[in-house]
């Protein structure tokens, strides 16, 4: 029998708090705010997309004490218990200085308005400790989920680029207290689920996937939150009810990455920050896709496993994992079920899940040597943005010859969708520009988008077709540059 | 903070005017310790206000039931348009056309139709959705399109432009090019939206803190809606958290509502609409259909030119008769038109009524004019730059605006010139080519545009302000002025005139917030005005207490006057010198007043609306930029490559702060022409209102090269505050060039042979559409 205890446990800045009177839906920035008066995390957007409510979030993994920046808008209190949370108040430099991430961001003049900055200053931290001498690309893929609207950026940037010139960040609060923070965040970890409330009204997390299972079982109607990057946002911004909640974004067992036998094996609560380097190094174009969903704070906070549950038209990774044939497994209880991924997705707004069972991972078997892969996502603005179109290729070819082609679309239908009939129609053919283009005309019988503000019907169908063609003229190398980069001249 | 002790010996003051001094705040921003209205320690008893918005686009409120709203927990008043104890306006111009909460009719969806008042703001936030509302709904339209453009229903009258006969010029021109452009809105995304918390006082007395950049509007607003003096209203204002126009008339309403409830309950009442709501319920740049037609000659010479601004008004005037009036003033961006009319149509739609935003009307204006260039460029089959610069203004007639004010500071040549030459201009349109023709999908381009922006409120009564200046016993000084902190360093670059003028350190001046308590009857801060007229309205109010000190002076040490000169943080009277404090404190010991309210009325200035004539404008302010982009044929997706600026400031009070407009206001111009698209549906909805769906620029979408440089060489031709130019607005137009880039880049794919007529925003799905309409345009 599991021990149960009715608070919640963490570290905020310097001090230990265990709360029993909290809501299942209680953000961590209006606690903060309205019940801490820690007023230096402000409320841009609530939504989880300007990180001015950027806060760091430590806890122990797999590899020891990570900290992460969050957007603190949408995450849940109850998602913190045995975590280290750090807001803009800890920091501070030595003798009575400003912290040098602070002092960078002022002597560059990297604040005007000032109402973003805290949110900057954080994310900056958060990556200063991983990297000290900052690339420019690292600097503009750790903001990419920071929103200025006065400065232009580019003071901020520079700010980023010269920090390690006010201090070391092995010298720096987090790092200096590592080992008492790890003992503390350690010694919470008492084995115990955690049951606060009554009722409908409750929040648990469990200590365990095998207790979840118990959970579920016990409580089929519970809303099962991981990172809270779009369930966040049904309370901030519909107000939505969403107890009893089960938060699972800590369980060490839905972390796992193992390849078997060809097959990549991804635990639902692996976010797309842990997922990247694993899932790049083997098939590298999913090193570019996870770097344009969200900003990092959500990439640090969204799952995989949450990604294709909660069953988006524009989730981005169901394209490229149906495109390679991922099975899913889900789990009631002790029974498990595996599917194909894209039978998962029934229709707009209803998956292949029942009451009480949960999504555990995600099989992705590797593109055979030679087989090609390409995933391409377009969207208004390049970063952080929710796709128009995304397609996913993955094409055999064999003497000349397509021998197997699975595409699959998002932002096209009511689902996440293969595109059947242009996959008929390169199948049996040469790969060739001129199949390609046969191809294109194939689109209308696959899909019939929307027109909605990300873009028109027109533009997507038109883009959908291009990025075949796209695809088809990286698998050449016959076009290049392929299309526009970020990336700078050496 | 520990005190201060100001060196008596230094040879500069910390802190004058032409250093490039931090932004007072930035120390408190980056610790999160700079208090903005929501962080403020909340009154005790502290109510929380939601707006209940309408549903339909245009119709007829047939029945509203709140009762559910009024029973839901910690629910204390639900407010509707009948509260207003005296009048439910707050029409900044005063036609009366914009209720604080619609009674009755509502003209756009999202109108605010009630307000709960809650113990929390998550109660008042639930209690509104309560709420049963019936409509008859009622014919709407969204878009000027779907009306008449010249004749349709305005909310304000238009304005008419005329110099020599343009018809006549155009008609007889070798050659003509008629067209009509479409150029986006913006929304202003704040980082701090809207919020006002009203706290009730004795008698009539309310104070209110408004995230404002017009506290005395508010002020006036409020206590119009309560049917009090003004004297009874306090506005109070120490920072905003961004405001670039959408904080001018904006914040009334969320003061009003505040106000009124926390008079009718004795408590502070807060509101703090969610971004939703924000930017659902408030309003943001027009966007324009513009009709143009240009008549020139074979070289490119512009001989006449016609245009007609259409604007998305939304259903009340706002500000809007002044945005399309200085539309028109900037239909001629940098460019001599001979013979040339212009027009407005300020046109009501059902949409949030849209207000001021940096340039305020401006790029509109100016676009308009980049779009006629480059029709002229693509029919000659010249470069761009080359039909910029044949149709720069010039000597010999060829300076006379469209509004008949002689253009005496042109600085364009000398700017162009220089940036055309460290930008490699030519060389890189060069390589361009030669990139372009070996590059099948990906294509680059390159535009190099200039920016001439008229600077004073158009409204020439306007052009005034007031500072408050008191010197304390101890030599500290307190500086208070008219003007709005929202991030524009506006609070630094006057502390900057102040301790130059006493020469002190600026550690000895105490910036304090706006408040209508202290400098009354204020402009808004707007029009890029903020120092010109508060840096001057404070160093008047430093120049009375340092006359007032030298006259004492000199009459008690027996020295002329001219021999009292205020020296670094010291005084030198005769043969001695003593500290400033000193002296302070002699003076006051003899009874010398320390404190002063200072004044400022710009000189020059008229202008006659009716005729269309006058001199608006004290100076104008230029700079150029010349963008490089990639566009990917196939999707549309583009990036910056490079960015030159040069930009002129003046005498530059503060190149630091300076540089952060410049690059602020590009990368905010960027947004607007590229990624800020707002959409509306058929059922009239905005449906871009947060940022998921409202793209303003990421770090990663600044161009990957960045050379922002000030023209060093610049002053003033006017008697500014030590020679400076205003910079809030102008560096926003420095984006054209990226627009014009992407332009260039779209012909490409058909050799320059047909304009894109690439209309703004140049979202992705934009560009790709116009390579596709170029292709098709050109058979190729």
């Amino acid at each position: 029998m599991t021990a149960i205890r009715s608070t919640l446990r963490f570290l905020l800045n310097d001090e230990t708090v265990e709360l029993s009177d909290v809501r299942p839906d209680e953000t961590v920035l209006d606690w903060l705010r309205l019940r801490r008066s820690l007023r230096g995390t402000k409320e841009g957007c609530a939504e989880g997309d300007c990180g001015a409510c950027t806060v760091l979030v430590g806890r122990l993994g797999g590899e020891g004490l990570v900290y992460e920046s969050v957007n603190a808008c949408i995450r849940f209190l109850g998602s913190l218990d045995g975590c280290h949370v750090v807001t803009v108040e800890h920091l501070r430099g030595q003798n009575g200085r400003l912290h040098p991430v602070q002092q960078a961001m002022v002597d560059f003049h990297g604040s005007q308005c000032g109402f973003c900055t805290p949110g900057f200053v954080m994310s900056l931290y958060g990556l200063w400790m991983r990297e000290p001498w900052p690339s420019e690309a690292a600097i503009e893929k750790a903001l990419q989920g920071n929103l200025c609207r006065c400065t232009g950026y580019d003071s901020i940037v520079k700010a980023a680029k010269a920090i390690s010139e006010y201090g070391v960040a092995a010298d720096s609060e987090l790092c200096a207290e590592r080992a008492r923070v790890t003992e503390a965040l350690a010694e919470m970890r008492d084995g115990s689920r955690v049951e606060i409330g009554s009722g409908k009204d409750r929040l648990i997390i469990p200590v365990s996937v095998d207790d979840l299972a118990e959970v579920l079982d016990a409580e089929p109607g519970a809303r099962i939150v991981a990172g809270a990057t779009d369930v966040g946002l049904w309370v901030t911004k519909f107000m939505r009810d969403i107890a009893p909640v089960v938060f699972v974004g800590h369980l060490e067992d839905l972390k796992g990455i193992e390849e078997t036998d060809g097959v990549l094996t991804i635990g639902a609560g692996v976010t797309y920050t842990e997922a990247r380097a694993a899932l790049a190094a083997r098939i590298p174009a999913f090193g570019p896709l996870i770097d344009r969903i969200g900003g990092e704070q959500v990439r640090n906070m969204g799952t995989i496993g949450g990604n294709i549950a909660n069953g988006s038209p524009i989730g981005d990774m169901p394209p490229p994992l149906i495109a390679l044939g991922a099975t899913l497994t889900l789990r009631k209880g002790a029974a498990r079920r595996t599917i194909p991924l894209e039978t998962f997705f029934v229709a707009y707004g209803k998956q292949d899940r029942q009451a009480g069972e949960f999504v555990e991972a995600v099989q992705v078997p590797l593109p055979k040597a030679g087989a090609h892969f390409g995933v391409h996502k377009v969207t208004k603005r390049r970063d952080e943005d929710i796709t128009a179109t995304l397609g996913a290729f993955h094409v055999e070819v064999e003497g000349g010859r397509v021998t197997s082609a699975r595409i699959a679309y998002g932002g096209m239908a009511a689902t996440p969708k293969r595109a059947s009939a242009v996959e008929g129609a390169l199948v049996g053919q040469e790969w060739t520009v001129a199949t390609v283009e046969a191809a294109m005309d194939e689109y209308s019988r696959d899909f019939t988008p929307l027109t909605d503000m990300r873009a028109s019907a027109e533009y997507r169908m038109t883009v959908a077709k291009n990025l075949l063609l796209r695809f088809y003229f990286e698998t050449t190398g016959t076009k290049k540059p392929i299309t526009v980069s970020r990336e700078r001249a050496a | 903070m520990t005190h201060h002790a100001p060196n008596v010996r230094a040879e500069k003051i910390s802190g004058g005017v032409a250093t490039d001094r931090r932004h007072d705040s930035a120390h408190k921003h980056v610790t999160g310790t700079a208090v903005y209205i929501d962080d403020m320690p909340e009154p005790a008893g502290l109510l929380h206000a939601c707006l209940g918005l309408s549903t339909v686009p245009h119709g007829k409120v047939l029945s509203m039931d709140l009762d559910a709203v009024r029973m839901a927990p910690g629910v204390k008043l639900v407010l509707t348009g009948k509260d207003m104890p005296a009048s439910n306006d707050i029409s900044p111009t005063g036609r009366h056309d914009e209720p604080v909460l619609a009674d009755g009719l509502v003209q756009f969806h999202g109108q605010p139709i009630f307000a709960v008042i809650a113990e929390t703001r998550e109660q008042a936030r639930r209690a509104c959705r309560l709420a049963k509302v019936e409509y008859e709904e009622l014919p709407f339209i969204t878009d000027v399109a779907q009306t008449d453009l010249r004749n349709g229903k305005m909310v304000t009258p238009p304005l008419k432009l005329e110099r020599g006969d343009a018809s006549s010029a155009i008609a007889s021109a070798p050659r003509r090019i008629s067209g009509q452009m479409r150029v986006g809105g913006q929304d202003h995304f704040y980082l701090e939206g809207q919020i006002a918390l009203a706290v009730p006082g004795e008698d009539q007395d309310v104070t209110v803190y408004s995230s404002t950049q017009h506290p005395s509007e508010v002020q006036h607003m409020v206590a119009h809606v309560l049917g009090v003096p003004s004297h009874a209203v306090t506005v109070e204002i120490r920072r905003m958290g961004g405001g670039f126009g959408g904080k001018e008339t904006q914040g009334n309403q969320f003061a009003a509502i505040a106000a009124v409830a926390a008079k009718k309950l004795g408590r502070a009442v807060k509101i703090r609409p969610d971004r939703d709501d924000d930017m659902t319920a408030t309003g943001k740049r027009h966007d324009f259909l513009i009709d143009y037609e240009v008549g020139f000659d074979d070289e490119g010479r512009i001989l006449g030119a016609d245009f007609h601004y259409a604007a998305r008004c939304g259903f009340s005037s706002d500000l809007s008769g002044p945005v399309t009036d200085r539309a028109l003033f900037h239909c001629d961006n940098a460019y001599f038109y001979p013979a040339v009319k212009a027009t407005s149509a300020p046109l009501y739609t059902n949409t949030v009524s849209n207000t001021a935003f940096r340039g305020f009307g401006g790029p509109q204006g100016m676009v308009g004019a980049e779009r006629v260039i480059d029709e002229v460029a693509f029919a000659l089959g010249k470069d761009p730059l080359d039909i910029r610069k044949l149709n720069f203004y010039g000597d010999g007639g060829r300076d006379v605006t469209p509004y008949h004010q002689t253009v005496e500071d042109n600085v364009l040549e000398r700017i162009v010139g220089e940036l055309e030459a460290s930008s490699n201009y030519e060389r890189r349109r060069r390589e361009i080519a030669a990139f372009n023709a070996n590059s099948p999908i990906v294509k680059r381009g390159i535009a190099l545009t200039p920016v001439k922006f008229g600077i004073s409120f158009t409204a020439t009564f306007y052009n005034q302000a007031g500072a408050l200046v008191h010197v304390y016993t101890d030599g500290s000084v307190h500086l208070n002025h008219g003007g709005t902190e929202m991030g524009q360093g506006l609070y630094v670059k006057v502390a900057q005139v102040v301790a130059e003028e006493f020469q002190i350190d600026i550690e000895q001046v105490k910036i304090t917030a706006t408040t209508t308590g202290k400098v009354p009857n204020t402009s808004a801060t707007a029009a890029s005005s903020g120092t010109d007229l508060n840096g001057m309205a404070a160093q008047n109010a430093a120049r009375q207490i340092k006359d007032r000190m030298i006259d004492f002076a000199a009459e008690k040490y027996g020295v002329p006057k001219e021999q009292v000169v205020f020296l670094p943080n010291r005084v030198r009277i005769g043969n001695q010198e003593i500290a400033f404090a000193d002296l302070v404190k002699q003076a006051y010991m003899a009874r010398v007043q320390l404190s002063a309210a200072g004044f400022y009325k710009t000189p020059k200035i008229h202008w006659d609306r009716d005729k269309g004539q006058g001199h608006p404008f004290y100076y104008f302010a230029y700079g150029a930029s010349c963008s490089e982009v990639s566009i990917d044929t196939l999707t549309g997706e583009y990036v910056v490559e490079r960015t030159d600026i040069l930009h002129e400031t003046g005498r530059s009070l503060n190149r630091a702060i300076d540089l952060g407009q410049i690059e602020g206001g590009f990368i905010q111009g960027m947004g607007w022409l590229t990624t800020e698209e707002l959409v509306w549906d058929e059922k009239g909805r905005l449906r871009t209102h947060a940022p998921s769906t409202y793209k303003i620029p990421l770090a990663s979408d600044r161009p990957k090269i960045f050379n922002v440089a000030l023209a060093d060489w610049s002053e003033n031709v006017e008697p500014t505050v030590h020679k400076s130019k205003a910079v809030g607005e102008p560096p926003f137009m420095l984006a054209m060039s990226v627009l014009h880039a992407l332009s260039d880049a779209v012909a490409s794919v058909a050799d320059h042979r047909v304009c894109p007529r690439l209309d703004a925003p140049a979202t992705p799905e934009r560009v790709l559409m116009a390579v596709e309409w170029v292709r098709r345009q050109a058979g190729v």
